[in-house]
């Protein structure tokens, strides 16, 4: 029953807060709207067991990549009110695309539940053990079966953080404050910078 | 496994796919502002991470779950390299008014 309940809470605080993430007209508002979404979407998922799933999904959407959002939206100096013209003009075509891929969707999970579409079966190898926590079978999974697709993940991430950072970067002419000449830099040593002095008790040191 | 009582997968299915909808709509709706438009591909990544996760649970085989990771991490790469595009693009032309972008002439 009580399940039920949340069930129906977190699905209708996921869908509402969608709803105010496209129509918000300050996209501030719109990111914070996102952050109930996907705490909510970590609520459904806790309800069905992936509670590892679930965490990810708030430590990575929610203290990465919201906060990321945060900050570009407040980086630019942007007036977002003259963004929203022409936003009336669109919502009849959105609203027919919508409309349409709505009733796609539901055909298609009707098909499906009318017993239309054969599934595969799982075949056991990924199951989660009796008396196994979500985590270790998970864990047990990712280093096991799958350790390739989670190098390439890993992968992903550096090339996108390596992307981030090139298209960034902004190297500062010669002489301006600010400009950083690696090699200079790489090439300083130890006894360039640093001088080992051992002076009396009571006197200064003189550099 | 399942551990809610009368809910079953379809219902998580009619969540997700409402949600993926709405992510779309989104698109459609705010076709100038690419932040948004960011947010909302996020939401459809939401949706598809939402339905894996909920096939994965109720069918007991935890590749959906690892799947839905793989999602997650493209979904972080995606907003990154994203955003990193629409700073320079910001600090090139002084506006992130996406609809009139045609330089190309794609």
């Amino acid at each position: 029953m009580i399940q039920t309940l949340a069930f129906y809470l977190f699905a209708s605080m996921v869908i509402a807060s969608a709803v105010m993430v496209i129509m918000a007209r300050n996209p501030v508002h719109s990111v914070l709207w996102l952050i109930l979404a996907f705490f909510n979407a970590a609520g459904l998922m806790v309800l069905v067991g992936a509670e590892f799933i679930a965490m990810l999904l708030v430590i990575v959407y929610v203290g990465a990549v919201a906060v990321l959002f945060l900050f570009v939206v407040m980086m630019l100096n942007i007036d977002f009110a003259e963004m929203r013209a022409g936003f009336i003009n669109h919502v009849p075509l959105g609203l027919l695309v919508a409309l349409i891929l709505l009733v796609e969707l539901i055909m298609g999970v009707g098909a499906w539940s009318a017993g239309g579409i054969a599934m595969g079966t799982p075949d056991g190898t990924a199951a989660q053990g009796i008396g196994q926590s979500n985590i270790e079978a998970v864990g047990a999974l990712l280093y096991g079966k799958y350790v390739f697709l989670f190098e390439m993940a890993g992968i992903i991430l550096l090339v996108a953080m390596i992307g981030a950072i090139v298209l960034t970067h902004r190297q500062r002419p010669e002489g301006a404050r600010g400009h950083q000449d690696i090699g200079k830099q790489i090439r300083r040593r130890p006894e360039d910078a640093t001088v080992l002095k051992n002076p009396d008790v009571g006197e200064g040191v003189e550099l | 496994m399942t551990g809610v009582t009368g809910i079953g997968v379809e219902h998580y299915i009619v969540v997700s796919a409402i949600l993926f909808v709405l992510g779309v709509l989104g698109i459609f709706l705010n076709r100038k502002n690419v932040i948004v438009i960011l947010m909302a591909i996020e939401l459809i990544l939401l949706a598809v991470n939402i339905n894996l996760v909920a096939f994965s649970s109720f069918m007991g085989d935890l590749t959906g779950q690892i799947f839905a990771m793989l999602v997650l991490t493209v979904a972080a790469a995606e907003a990154a390299i994203g955003l990193a595009i629409l700073m320079i693009y910001f600090r090139a032309n002084g506006t992130i008014a996406v609809d009139d972008v045609n330089r190309m002439k794609g």
